[in-house]
């Protein structure tokens, strides 16, 4: 498992796509971040709500940009017929998956964490609230690993990338466009549906800096749900 | 080592292995023939666990590779019908990828150049495998299979695509490998199999239809000798004295190859060696004898007549109509 880890890991560096994700990522939210901090100058309160502004477009941010990261995980495998090399080895469906999934999250984890050195500056220029900064950064974790589950599973249903990466970005999209749709229905029951798929939803204590137990029970069984889903998509193809 | 028994795969409706029992003894280079589409490689497949069976078990060396995947797959070395490679690694990264993944415990820096030295890569090493020519991707994929030396060596059809001179090199490799493992080569190239194996599986259809020893084999599917004779003479006096000759089982006329002798085809009964009376017949009648070489059955002819029975029925008649026409005529 950790010769997947590790090959999958190495191999985000040798092609240009590793390169490409924590560049895009970091100058997309740099900039985002520099307008949002230079356009809220005086009032300390509109500032702070801008803050969590802030969050919740890095949201869309990730949804173009982890299934980049995802889109070849399986399906190049499958494509260049190395899966059967994968799945003919002592290892197991379930460790192969993992060690594919924790590569991409690898990744994302270590550009958060880079993207992360932004907050710094607001300590030189003001006081912000250290618990939203954190709670934002673990609820930016979370949910970027939830969506990086998604992307490798639909990664595992194709052999073609680009199907992988716009699939992954139509659910990611509609994952967070879902929560506006859910505000407008009427029907309860429906919004009701609607609002437990809603991960924006799940999402916004974090902004307030409120370390929300059941969101996080909620991401990682998502996370959980996705994973699992991926090693059945394996299992099946076996059996059919 | 290898136990297949009563082994099924659906896809759908479609059945691509039909009930399949086989087994194959340890130390022995095993050669699984089929036409295209015969269910070989899904056979394979299910044998190394990439696939599951849908009835029947698989067994390598007592292990069930349903039951104990981690177990059997760790006996097993595998060349699917694609090399599995990563095109962006080097050889030397690819090896040790594949030592990891396998985990393997010899020595690497060691196994790992002893492999190399078997399969001839060490010049390549340093090469990314998405440069290196067809027979080269062939031998890596080899390579990988032999990594933590298992016991089993699986290789689907591993010189389809090579140069005479590489198809040659991978053959003596395999026999090579043959003395210390169990190979089971799955081929649709008979020479490969004649030069190579000492049991012949023949699927069709998803269907065994032979497994057997190879020389066994040639004798079961035929067990008498056939000849070619060239002989100089009136035709139909010769092929009379031909047919009345002890132990011929069978004559015909061939054709004439050039301006005085004429070929014929002659089969004798089983285990009966004809040469000699048929060279004092012919002396006595005084018909030269100019040449004689056997035409002994290959293996494309058996593979033909199992998997063709319909052409085989054809053959025969056509053969019993040539033999009965000129006495017909007399």
């Amino acid at each position: 498992m950790t010769a997947i880890y590790k090959r999958e890991l190495r191999s985000y560096f040798i092609t240009p796509i590793g390169y490409i994700f924590a560049g895009m990522f970091l100058a997309v939210s740099g900039l985002l971040f520099s307008w949002l901090v230079l356009s809220a100058d005086n009032s300390g309160a509109y500032s702070y709500a801008k803050i969590s502004d802030y969050f919740v477009y890095l949201l869309f941010v990730f949804s173009v940009l982890i299934p980049l990261l995802t889109m070849k995980l399986l399906s190049e495998e499958k494509k260049q017929k190395t899966e059967q090399l994968l799945l003919t080895s002592p290892v197991s469906l379930t460790g192969v998956v993992m060690a594919k999934y924790l590569a991409a999250l690898t990744i994302f984890a270590a550009t958060l964490l880079v993207n992360s050195l932004n907050y710094i500056l607001l300590y030189v220029y003001g006081n912000p609230n250290v618990a939203v900064i954190l709670s934002n950064i673990l609820g930016l974790f979370l949910i970027g690993a939830s969506f990086v589950a998604i992307g490798l599973f639909l990664s595992s249903i194709t052999e073609n990338q680009l199907i992988a990466a716009v699939s992954s970005i139509a659910v990611i999209v509609a994952l967070l466009l879902i929560s506006l749709l859910a505000d407008t229905i009427e029907s309860e029951f429906i919004r009701v549906v609607l609002k437990w798929f809603s991960v924006v939803d799940r999402y916004t204590p974090f902004t307030n800096g409120y370390f929300d137990i059941p969101a996080i029970i909620y991401f990682v069984s998502f996370t959980g749900i996705f994973l699992f889903l991926t090693v059945r998509v394996y299992e099946k193809r076996r059996w059919s | 080592m290898v136990e297949i028994s009563h082994l099924s795969k659906n896809y759908g409706d479609k059945k691509a292995v039909n009930d399949i029992s086989f087994s194959v003894e340890e130390g022995e280079i095993m050669g699984f023939l089929g036409p295209n589409g015969a269910g070989k490689s899904t056979t394979l497949n299910i044998l190394t666990g990439f696939l599951s069976a849908t009835s029947g078990s698989a067994k390598i060396d007592g292990i069930d590779i349903l039951e104990q995947p981690l177990e059997a797959k760790r006996l097993i070395g595998f060349l699917p019908e694609i090399p599995p490679l990563y095109q962006d690694m080097t050889v030397a990264e690819y090896m040790n990828f594949c030592y990891d993944l396998k985990g393997c415990r010899l020595p690497r820096k060691q196994h790992l150049r002893e492999i190399c030295e078997v399969v001839k890569i060490t010049d390549v090493n340093k090469r990314l495998i998405k440069n290196l020519s067809k027979g080269y991707r062939q031998r890596v994929g080899i390579a990988q299979a032999l990594i933590g030396n298992p016991k089993v060596l699986i290789f689907d059809e591993p010189t389809i695509g090579l140069d005479p001179k590489q198809i040659i090199e991978i053959r003596n490799l395999i026999k090579h490998l043959g003395k210390n493992h169990t190979v089971i080569l799955s081929t649709h190239i008979l020479p490969e199999v004649q030069a190579v194996c000492d049991r012949i599986v023949i699927i069709n259809k998803g269907r065994l239809v032979a497994n057997e020893k190879t020389e066994n084999l040639i004798n079961a599917v035929d067990g008498s000798r056939r000849l070619v004779a060239k002989i100089v003479g009136p035709e139909d006096q010769v092929l009379q004295l031909l047919r009345s000759t002890q132990g011929v089982k069978f004559a015909e006329k061939l054709g004439r190859r050039d301006t005085d002798s004429v070929s014929y085809l002659i089969e004798s009964e089983e285990n009966v060696d004809i040469r000699k009376p048929l060279f004092y017949a012919l002396a006595r009648a005084s018909y030269p004898l100019i040449g004689l070489e056997g035409d002994e059955l290959n293996l494309e002819d058996i593979f033909m007549r199992l998997v063709d029975p319909q052409k085989k029925e054809k053959n025969e008649k056509r053969r019993r109509n040539a033999a009965q026409a000129p006495e017909a005529g007399k």
